[in-house]
């Protein structure tokens, strides 16, 4: 069940250049939340900004009654919510959306993040390490700094492969190019995807022509974030005939359904 | 005084031109889906009304994305009447409304007096509904297109129209894109209209100035929130002294001060849409909100306030 909470904030920081992390304590949320889903955030009390920005769960975690997003600043909204205070509430709507689809029996998993797409694949691998999956992560970003998830993961045991367009940290260039190099691809059971729609669009290529099970979440602007308002309409395909809706259908879907053409 | 607020009963039903409501807060059409897409958040059977999203006579896909947009203490929205129809909204998503007895307004768009008509007939049929709502904010095809609800002989037509189909209470929505909403209003009373919804959203634009286009696909779209609610609050003020049937009030209101005012600018009861997105439970708090003013001030029905601000 979804819920409207006010969660205590345990902590708020800022991580990297633009980019902060949010921890607050909401037991029931952590406790029903699942990877790949999202809040929506209200940034401000008064009514401008006024719509609630979408957020997805860095980590849920149900022993400890805590959530952390990881959120980048890019406007108003976002930027209005680096003022909330440790200490002070945060009010989010959620669990919402469909989210990662986990495997049933252990598998070898490849996780696949660019800049902020990072931030959703955090729970997921620690959902993925639980069940007994293998689980690897190649994450990109502008540089060194802004990957500054990596250790997150590392600390899960999920070893970490850096890609960086200036070349700061680990490879330089895109993470679709480390993709397309790895080694061990043709062992890969699955990959999970999220980042920008032309780095995404490249992801699903490559794991379409290893025949490699594979999902990534999807953004559009949202009101309701419920699947009430009709909003969040996209065409998964360039000929469907009716438009999902990413905050209820989505945020994530199989990689077979899409066919990315909106590049950015 | 003192005495007098312990005593009093307060009686927060509502009457709508034959449309009763066990409170005066309605969601507004659009913005709740079909009541199920909140059920978490609140007690939909305890709502004063759901006025379910706009249904057309077939099934319509919408427009193509981006559809919304944030404005400054608003949004514009461009749906595009997404619906899967009259029938299949009878079929597939009435019954859970019906089995949550709450009050469930239909909200019907046409293209044609036909459409309409046909619509209303079809409804007619359907139990559990308590009332129709016309969104006539769409355009007439066999009038090159101008829009129903800019036109008050065209208003009382399609009004008209829909009576001859149906007993149910019928509420024309009327939108604030015109010039004389005065002279709608009472288009709408001589059509037979039972009770006026007001108001819809204004039509409105964005530009993004990266790429030099509007940001809505479909390049208009309609603005609502809390920055149309002195717009709102004008309209129902003139139309209130001007008609004989009441008027459902709506536009920007998130909170029970904004409703109050509705009130006393002539509504008898109030619409919260937008107000929904922010905040799941508003419409619950604003009717607890209008209870409690009721309690402090004495009153001990809606109807002694209805109106209360007109200078007259
Ligand atoms: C399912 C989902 C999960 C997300 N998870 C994260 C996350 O974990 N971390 C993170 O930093 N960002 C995430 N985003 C993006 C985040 O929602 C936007 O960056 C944020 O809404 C921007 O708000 P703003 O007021 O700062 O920007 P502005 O540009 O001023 O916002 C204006 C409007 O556009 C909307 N908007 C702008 N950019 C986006 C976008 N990329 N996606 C959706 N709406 C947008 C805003 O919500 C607002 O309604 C996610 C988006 C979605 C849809
Ligand atoms: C996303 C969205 C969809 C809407 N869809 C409809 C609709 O299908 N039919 C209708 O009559 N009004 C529709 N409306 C208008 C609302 O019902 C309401 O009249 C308007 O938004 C003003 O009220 P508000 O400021 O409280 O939202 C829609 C509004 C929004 C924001
Ligand atoms: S945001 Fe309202 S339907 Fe998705």
């Amino acid at each position: 069940m979804a819920r409207l909470e006010k969660g205590i904030i345990l902590s708020h920081r800022q991580v990297a250049p633009e980019i902060y992390s949010l921890e607050f304590a909401a037991p029931a949320l952590a406790r029903e939340a699942s990877p790949g889903q999202f809040l929506q955030v209200r940034t401000s009390p008064t009514y401008d900004p006024l719509l609630r920005r979408p957020i997805s769960l860095f980590d849920a975690e149900a022993e400890r009654g805590v959530v952390t997003l990881l959120y980048r600043v890019v406007g108003r909204g976002t930027s209005l919510l680096t003022e909330l205070p440790v200490d002070g509430l945060v009010d989010v709507m959620g669990p919402l959306g469909r989210g990662f689809t986990l495997p049933e029996r252990p598998e070898k998993v490849l996780l696949v993040g660019g800049g902020m797409g990072l931030a959703p694949l955090l729970f997921l691998g620690r959902m993925l390490k639980q069940g007994g999956s293998q689980v690897k992560i190649l994450g990109g970003a502008a540089d060194a700094q802004r990957l500054w998830a990596g250790n997150r993961f590392e600390r899960l045991g999920i070893s970490f492969s850096p890609v960086t367009v200036d070349g700061s940290a680990g490879r330089q260039g895109l993470v679709a190019e480390l993709l397309a190099d790895w080694p061990e691809l043709d062992q890969v059971d699955r990959i999970y995807c999220c980042g920008p729609e032309a780095m995404m669009a490249a992801v699903s290529k490559i794991a379409r022509e290893h025949n490699i099970w594979g999902e990534l979440s999807l953004e559009e602007h949202m009101a309701c974030g419920v699947g009430a308002c009709l909003g969040c309409a996209r065409l998964l395909q360039p000929g469907d005939t009716g438009y999902v809706k990413i905050c209820k259908d989505g945020p994530v879907f199989n990689m077979s359904e899409v066919q990315l053409f909106k590049l950015d | 005084m003192e005495s007098a607020k312990q005593d009093i009963m307060i009686d927060l039903a509502v009457d709508l031109g034959g449309i009763a409501m066990k409170n005066p807060v309605a969601v507004a059409s659009g913005t709740f889906g079909y009541g199920k897409e909140y059920e978490d958040y609140l007690d939909i059977s305890a709502l004063g009304a759901v006025i379910v999203k706009g249904t057309t006579l077939e099934p319509r896909s919408g427009n193509p994305p981006p559809r919304i947009v944030e404005t400054a203490a608003g949004m514009l929205n461009a749906i595009g009447l997404e619906n899967p129809g009259v029938r299949a909204f009878a079929q597939e998503y009435l019954p859970y409304l019906v089995e949550k007895k709450v009050t469930v307004i239909a909200n019907v768009a046409g293209n044609s007096l036909e459409d309409y008509a046909a619509m209303a007939a079809y409804l007619q049929g359907c139990s559990g509904i308590a009332g129709i709502e016309l969104n006539i904010s769409c355009p007439n095809v066999k009038k090159g297109g101008l829009q129903f609800g800019t036109d008050p002989h065209m208003v009382k037509e399609v009004v008209r129209a829909v009576k001859a189909e149906t007993s149910l209470p019928v509420m024309p929505k009327l939108s604030p894109n015109v010039t004389d909403i005065v002279a709608i209003a009472r288009a709408a009373e001589e059509g037979g209209a039972d009770a006026l919804s007001m108001i819809n959203t204004l039509m409105g634009m964005a530009i993004d100035i990266r790429a030099r286009r509007p940001v809505l696909a479909n390049i208009f779209g309609g603005l609502s929130g809390p920055a149309i609610k002195p717009v709102a609050l004008r309209m129902i003020y003139q139309v209130f002294p001007a008609v004989n049937i009441p008027i459902l009030g709506g536009g920007g209101i998130m909170n029970s001060n904004d409703a109050l005012e509705f009130i006393m600018a002539g509504a008898s009861a109030i619409s919260v849409g937008t107000g929904n997105f922010v905040d799941p439970q508003c419409a619950a708090e604003i009717a607890a909100g209008i209870s409690d003013y009721m309690v402090a001030q004495g009153i001990g029905s809606l109807r002694e306030i209805v109106g209360a601000a007109i200078q007259r």
